[in-house]
Order: C-alpha cells, then sequence, then structure tokens
C-alpha cells in the first residue's frame, strides 16, 4: 500500500507515492536523496535530523512523511544561500569549531536557527538549557555554545 | 513499524466516522509518543486517523475562571501563550517543560492526557488543577478520566475536544526530571483555591494521584511548613533503574514544600 506525499522542500514543491509508514526523514534522505538530515539514534533522542516544519523545529525521526503533507519544510540544504554563502549560523559553527565529526551539527544548526528565532538575544545558560534536544559526542558543547551566541549576534545584525 | 491506512480527517465527525470503520485504528496527535511506540512495534493499530489538519482542535481561551486549550494544541504553544503565562503562569512553564523544544513543537495535550504516561507532565495539571476533558461525547472530570498506568476513561471512539483548566488564585509545578528523557521522576502541583487546596504527584506511581492530607494542610495555611511534616508512604510507588519507591516518597514531601513556596512568590 502506498500513498502520494506532496511537500515544500527547500521552496520546492517535491510529491512522490510512499509507503503509509514512510517517517519523514526517511522520504528526505532516502526518497528524495537529500542525507544533509542525519538519523543518530531513531527514537526522538539526538535532535540529529531535526528540520523546520512549517516554521518549527522538529526531529524528522519522530514523525511521519504524511504529517508534514501539504506543509514547507526546511533542512540544513536549504540553508545557504543560492551563491553558496553560508547562513549566519552555519558559519558561526565553522568560525567556533562548534563541530569535530560533524555528525550532530545539521540538528544542531538547524535547531540552533530555530532557537535564535524564538529567543534573539539568548544567555549562555538559555543556549544550554534550549538546546538540550540535541546530543553531540565530540564537541563537549562549549564551542556549540559559543557558536550559537555568535550566530545569534550575526543573525541580529544579517536579518 | 507495521504498515497500516492513512487517513487525515478534516473535522471531528470524519475522525470519528473513520474510527468506527476500523476496530484497531488509532487517532494519532503530534505522534511524539504514538510513532515511537509504533516504531518499536509497541503498538500496532491498523490505521492512523490524523487530527492535524482540524483547525478548530487548536485553540487556548482564556474566560473568567477557566483556561481552555484545544486538544491539538502544542506545548510549545501553551508554554509561549501570553493569554495562559498572565492567567495560570503554572500551565505554561509546566507546558514549557516538557521534552525539549522539538518535541514541544510537535506534541499535544489531547494526546498527552489520552496517553496518560505516569511519567508525563499534563495529567499532573489536570488533576491539580481540577480540569475538565471535554470529548465529542461527553465531559468527564480529571477526577475520573486517570486510571491508572496508560489507562483513561476514553471509550473506543471517543475523542478529546479540549480541555479545561479552573484557574485558581496560585499555583506552581516543580518537577525532578530525568535528565536524559525530561519524564518526571517525581513531579507535583500545587495549587490554592481560597477555601479547598490541590496537590497531584505524577511520576511516582503508576498513574498521576492526589494526597488528601496535604490538602487538608494547605487548605487550612498554604504555606511550605504544612507540607514539611506530611510523608508518604514509599508502598505502591515505582523502582526503577532511576529512583527506589523511598526516594520518590521522600521527594513527594521535599517537592510539595517547594512547589508551596513557588506558588507563594
Ligand atoms: C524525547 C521525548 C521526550 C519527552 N518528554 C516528555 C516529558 O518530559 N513530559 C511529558 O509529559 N511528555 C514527554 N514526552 C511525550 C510528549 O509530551 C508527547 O507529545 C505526548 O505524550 C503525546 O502527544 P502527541 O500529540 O505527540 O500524541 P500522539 O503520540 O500522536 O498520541 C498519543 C496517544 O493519544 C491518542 N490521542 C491523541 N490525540 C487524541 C485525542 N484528541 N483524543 C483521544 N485520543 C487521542 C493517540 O491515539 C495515541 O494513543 C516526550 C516525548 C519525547 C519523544
Ligand atoms: S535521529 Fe531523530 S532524534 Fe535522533
Ligand atoms: S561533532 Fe561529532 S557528534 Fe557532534
Amino acid at each position: 500500500m502506498s500513498v502520494k506525499v506532496s511537500m515544500n522542500v527547500n521552496g520546492k514543491a517535491v510529491s512522490a507515492e510512499v509507503p503509509e509508514r514512510t517517517l519523514l526523514v526517511s522520504f528526505l534522505r532516502e526518497t528524495l536523496n537529500m542525507t544533509g538530515t542525519h538519523v543518530g539514534c531513531d527514537t526522538a533522542q539526538c535532535g540529529a535530523c531535526t528540520i523546520h516544519l512549517n516554521g518549527r523545529a522538529i526531529k524528522s525521526c519522530n514523525i511521519l512523511a504524511m504529517q508534514a503533507e501539504g506543509g514547507n519544510v526546511t533542512t540544513i540544504e536549504g540553508l545557504a544561500n543560492a551563491d553558496g554563502t553560508l547562513h549566519p549560523m552555519q558559519e558561526a559553527f565553522r568560525q567556533n569549531h562548534g563541530l569535530q565529526c560533524g555528525f550532530c551539527t545539521p540538528g544542531m544548526v538547524m535547531s540552533a536557527v530555530d532557537l535564535v528565532k524564538n529567543t534573539p538575544k539568548p544567555t549562555e545558560e538559555q543556549i544550554r538549557e534550549l538546546m538540550d534536544g540535541n546530543i553531540c559526542r565530540c564537541t563537549g558543547y562549549h564551542n556549540i555554545v559559543k557558536a550559537i551566541a555568535a550566530g545569534a549576534t550575526s543573525m541580529a545584525a544579517n536579518p | 513499524m507495521y504498515q497500516f491506512k492513512f487517513q487525515k480527517a478534516k473535522s471531528v465527525a470524519e475522525a470519528f466516522a473513520g474510527l468506527g470503520k476500523d476496530g484497531d485504528a488509532k487517532l494519532l496527535a503530534g505522534g511524539q509518543s504514538l510513532i515511537a511506540a509504533m516504531k518499536l512495534r509497541l503498538s500496532q493499530p491498523s490505521a492512523l486517523i490524523d487530527l492535524g489538519d482540524i483547525a478548530e482542535l487548536r485553540h487556548i481561551k482564556v474566560e473568567t475562571g477557566t483556561v481552555t486549550i484545544g486538544a491539538m494544541t502544542t506545548h510549545a504553544t501553551v508554554a509561549a501563550s501570553a493569554e495562559v503565562k498572565k492567567a495560570l503562569p503554572a500551565l505554561a512553564m509546566l507546558a514549557g517543560s516538557i521534552g525539549d523544544r522539538q518535541v514541544r513543537n510537535q506534541g499535544t495535550i489531547g494526546g498527552s492526557i489520552a496517553n496518560n504516561d505516569p511519567a508525563a507532565d499534563y495529567p499532573a495539571a489536570c488533576l491539580g488543577l481540577g480540569a475538565t476533558i471535554s470529548t465529542n461525547k461527553r465531559k468527564i472530570s480529571a477526577d475520573a478520566f486517570f486510571k491508572g498506568m496508560y489507562e483513561t476513561a476514553l471509550d473506543a471512539g471517543e475523542i478529546i475536544i479540549s480541555v479545561s483548566f479552573a484557574i485558581p488564585k496560585r499555583a506552581a509545578y516543580v518537577k525532578f526530571k530525568n535528565p536524559a528523557s525530561r519524564f518526571a521522576i517525581v513531579g507535583v502541583l500545587v495549587a490554592d483555591f481560597g477555601s479547598s487546596a490541590r496537590v497531584a504527584v505524577t511520576g511516582a506511581g503508576p498513574g498521576v494521584f492526589r494526597i488528601a492530607e496535604m490538602e487538608k494542610a494547605l487548605a487550612a495555611k498554604f504555606a511550605p511548613e504544612s507540607v514539611a511534616n506530611i510523608k508518604v508512604p514509599a508502598e505502591g510507588l515505582n523502582s526503577d533503574l532511576h529512583a527506589q519507591a523511598d526516594y520518590r516518597a521522600h521527594l513527594i514531601t521535599v517537592l510539595a514544600q517547594r512547589a508551596v513556596a513557588a506558588a507563594l512568590t
């Protein structure tokens, strides 16, 4: 059995016939071949699969593709400008060495962009508290927190 | 995940009709508990009826004495609502303490209370704030709604429409979180209704429950010292790798005092 699912991903209309049980993350990675969104735990714990659905950060491993039917999805692939210049949050992760292996990074960046949208000038404490849905096994978090603070400042400067 | 049929309902009536067509059909709200359970094959519905497109289930209404929240309202929406923060700040804080930001952006109040996880936060709010749960068939008081572990008074084919909380003089919720899942190892909600008080505990037992002795003491005097010497028996409380029953019992008294102190500030 299958269903037709249609949505807008990074500004482009997409649609495909998929089994009902297809998770949104599988739809992105396996149907659309957009592998920027990662799967770390597959149990809604680690945040590696974080994307934006209708402007809100969610874990794409814990919803069905059909729950995003008709919606607007933004993934890490949709964050940089068309000319390849990085989004201020991506640039801040680069500048502040906010990653090591990079596995958690797409989710960290997507989550951080949403955090700053809702809390424009986060304190260090707020960043640590509000990023609790994203786990990193490499960095020890210090540089991620620094990167998000820097990213928040440059997002405010380049709205 | 086992295969299933999928239907998007456009209205509550359509969702109800969908449930009737298929004995093993289940409603889908945010999916934050149900999809996780289905992935583990702990749940195997034959069909899912998605409530996501029913706009009438997403609302917040503050009236004299009550705050009413539509079943499909997300935890993040309740936590950020200026109206809820003003009328019933303890409820906004509780919603903001659920899981993480991504879970709060997707999970809903209706899904949370229908699921009735023994460590969930909203059941404590419902019981502690004397809530009324409205379904497509009737109104159910919180005292009659929660039936112990993952069980509620909902019948087959019954759909939660909204939850109405009574606005107390003051209230607070304090939770001792499991640091990994953020579910409550113990969570205590206290509410001062003037001539009466309510104390609801989640996480500690097989389901949410009230503590009559604390309520009586707080009705007489709403102050932390009123509950300081009220011990809760460990018998019947949960023991697991996170905490033993006697530790949970101890936490209830500690958190009840903290919650009363927080309500007073
Ligand atoms: C990582 C993580 C951490 C979490 N931490 C916490 C926490 O700290 N505290 C906490 O309380 N919860 C926590 N949760 C659970 C979360 O709050 C869920 O959102 C909630 O339990 C279920 O809501 P949902 O909208 O996702 O419902 P779903 O998962 O879609 O549905 C849950 C159940 O409710 C039924 N249902 C849904 N809507 C209705 C309705 N309107 N009428 C009748 N039945 C209905 C469904 O059929 C299903 O059986 C966590 C979840 C995750 C993944
Ligand atoms: S892969 Fe989705 S939260 Fe870990
Ligand atoms: S950089 Fe390796 S998991 Fe975060």
